[in-house]
């Protein structure tokens, strides 16, 4: 309580607390005023942008309009009638969900191998990690000099006689592919190997002791510890890799089979110079990704999600 | 009560050994297990007694040596197939599980029968009385109770042998006496056969059958609770075994076991332990109980007597520990039965019987294995 005697009959004394720990007292942290630049930032660049760009979205061109009827839902008709873009949900979906399931699965074992200690550990790490520091575009360009079908790696194969016809393996569905495990697998293997370490070790001792051969360890004690955390790293690596943009013009079939979403949202904003269309196709993006995170978010409510470190 | 342990007649340590990157952890323990022992393994951190445990439970491979279980190896048996339970110092308990749960979990493993399953665990709970919380996760409970269902979980397997790797530390001190008594008589109760890992002498003193103790992974004495105590077998043993004052003097003469030794204007008779000359450098250990100032109900004993000025006095219900500084300025924890001044000078006394006197080295063979002995024979 404050001590503002002013009002009271019984004059109680006059606090010595200072002004900031008596608003604290009311549930005011002044410190929390630091934030408003940073907040209108947020607005000015963030928030009303992205405002903006859904009224766009109810604002359809007249030839929108003329061609798909609905008023101001004319972009979301056009969205879900027209094949050449709606199908690109579906060859975002083709490309980012495998790329993602591999890259959470090939890093579980690559991290449960890193947890132990050995000679050139490190060294390993850093290989495994280092994709992150090359941007899309360097990853893109490596792709088509490495595995294209003048590239390196089939004229070797050709030269050795193991094939006769270059292997295709760019500008098609396995480049983009490539180029997302690339730059989505360091994150998945940093992101698994924190919560696999978070793990003490000796639960899975304990699970020896009992009995409990490595794939019954495996299945009953590490994996529901880890689930929670390989939910987490699919979202992001999903995430990562619905988004995907370069890559899929670069190394992929940029008008077949890798006409991502992205894409469209592009092609939708530069080429047609259809903001309003191109506000929809980035809108639907956000709200496809949002039901597969909901979904993997519903199924790791129903796990086990306290602490992994013995004690409890 | 139907939970039992599995019977065994002995258990034999060989030279078991291990060494991490060629520092030797463990160096040549042999200890012959008897059925339905309690042995405490017992030395400062770092001393081996962990890695002595883990070897056994199969969590560390030897380096060298064999593990006998009725005269066949079971060092090359892989840990769970060992049927060894271990009781962890975290308790390791499966945080996503129940406490039921983590008691079926060995059951489960080695497929026992459903209708069985529950039986045994429901009887497991009741032994470590925690009924009213099988269905809690391990995050749910206190120290204590997550410790008795480590403990439920390791006996519900009815193992041949128990591991228990420092279950205590982690609890309060008079949490840490109830569970030291609900050890026991569950030791007792189910003719378990137990190896606790501790550094708590006055714990492995208080519930072991024999104590094993430990040395920078070398065994320094096996023995009894009363053998270590009363004749710990080098400086270190009683050094841990609570003889906190160790006096470094010179032998003066010796006659059969009774020596005397001297230095610093002291002189001390004693009981030698271990081989002792005149004009060696010794080791003289003596128990605060066993040095008490002298006061009218506490004469001399033995002609032995040393003068010390007083720094400390705590009060300690039925006496005084009182720490003094001897003339040559060593600090010694002493008894009285009344309160010197601080400052005043006061004379000290001991049991000639009860002042052991160790020569400095602690490699006497008694310390060594076999094979070590033979190499210092080739060596000389």
């Amino acid at each position: 309580m404050s001590s503002a005697t002013a009002g009271r009959p019984h004059g109680r004394t006059r606090s010595t607390a200072s002004l900031r720990h008596r608003l604290a007292e009311r549930g005011i942290d002044v410190s929390l005023l630091m934030l408003l630049p940073a907040l209108v930032v947020a607005i000015g660049l963030f928030v009303y942008p992205f405002s903006y760009g859904i009224g766009l979205t109810f604002q359809p061109t007249p030839a929108t309009q003329e061609q798909w009827g609905g008023g101001v839902l004319a972009n979301y008709l056009a969205f879900f009638k027209d094949p050449f873009v709606f199908n690109s949900v579906w060859l975002t979906m083709r490309l980012a969900l495998p790329a993602a399931l591999f890259n959470v699965l090939a890093s579980v074992p690559m991290a449960f191998k890193l947890r132990k200690r050995f000679r050139g550990k490190k060294l390993l790490t850093t290989l495994l990690v280092l994709p992150i520091t090359l941007g899309t575009v360097l990853t893109a360009q490596g792709l088509l000099i490495f595995a294209g079908r003048q590239g390196w790696l089939n004229r070797f194969l050709i030269q050795i006689g193991v094939i006769h016809d270059p292997l295709p393996l760019v500008n098609n569905y396995v480049g983009v592919f490539l180029s997302l495990v690339i730059s989505g697998f360091p994150f998945a293997f940093l992101l698994i190997s924190s919560y696999l370490s978070g793990i003490d070790p000796s639960i899975e001792a304990a699970a020896k002791t009992m009995g409990a051969g490595w794939g019954q360890r495996f299945r009953r004690v590490v994996l529901p510890l880890l689930a929670p955390g390989l939910a987490t790293t699919f979202i992001l690596t999903f995430v990562l890799a619905f988004s995907v943009f370069p890559s899929a013009r670069l190394v992929g079939d940029a008008s077949g089979a890798t006409r991502v979403m992205a894409l469209m949202a592009y092609r939708a904003f530069g080429e047609q110079t259809d903001y309003p269309m191109a506000s929809t196709i980035a809108l639907m993006m956000g709200v496809v990704e949002l039901l597969v995170i909901a979904l993997v978010l519903l199924w790791r409510s129903f796990l086990y999600k306290g602490s992994t470190g013995g004690k409890g | 009560m139907t939970i039992t342990a599995s019977k065994f007649q002995s258990l034999e340590l060989r030279g078991v050994g291990r060494s991490f990157g060629g520092v030797d952890a463990l160096v040549g323990l042999d200890l012959t297990v008897r059925a339905g022992e309690f042995i405490a393994l017992l030395g400062p951190s770092g001393c081996g007694k962990s890695t002595a445990l883990n070897c056994l439970a199969g969590l560390l491979p030897l380096t060298h040596g064999q593990i006998l279980v009725d005269g066949t190896r079971v060092d090359t048996v892989a840990a769970e197939n060992r049927d060894f339970g271990m009781v962890f110092q975290n308790y390791a308990l499966f945080p996503h599980l129940t406490v039921e749960r983590n008691i079926a979990f060995g059951l489960q493993m080695r497929k026992v029968p459903k209708a069985e399953l529950k039986r045994r665990v429901a009887e497991a709970i009741a032994l470590v009385k925690l009924e009213q919380h099988a269905t809690k996760l391990p995050g749910q409970l206190s120290g204590g109770q997550q410790q008795r269902v480590a403990i439920a979980r390791a006996v519900v397997m009815e193992p041949r042998l128990v591991l228990m790797d420092e279950p205590l530390s982690n609890l309060d001190a008079k949490l840490r006496l109830e569970m030291r008594t609900e050890i026991r008589r569950l030791h007792q109760s189910l003719g378990l056969t137990t190896i606790y890992v501790t550094h708590d002498q006055e714990e492995a003193l208080s519930m072991a059958d024999r104590l094993v103790v430990l040395r920078e992974g070398r065994v320094q004495q096996i023995g009894t609770p009363e053998e270590l105590h009363n004749h710990p077998a080098n400086w270190h043993v009683a050094d841990f075994m609570g003889y906190r004052n160790l006096v470094d003097l010179d032998v003066v003469s010796v006659d059969g076991p009774n020596v005397t030794v001297a230095g610093n204007g002291v002189t001390l008779h004693g009981t030698a332990v271990g081989a002792v000359t005149p004009g060696t450098a010794v080791r003289a250990a003596i128990r605060p109980e066993d040095l008490v100032v002298v006061s009218p109900s506490l004469p001399v004993r033995g002609g032995n007597t040393a003068k010390a000025t007083v720094s400390v006095v705590e009060y300690h219900g039925r006496e005084f520990a009182v720490g003094v500084t001897t003339p040559g300025g060593q600090l010694l924890h002493v008894r009285s039965d009344h309160a010197p001044a601080v400052g005043s000078t006061v004379e000290l006394t001991a049991d000639p019987a009860r002042v052991l006197v160790y020569p400095l080295a602690l490699t006497g063979a008694a310390a060594l294995s076999d094979e070590e002995n033979e190499l210092l024979e080739v060596r000389r």
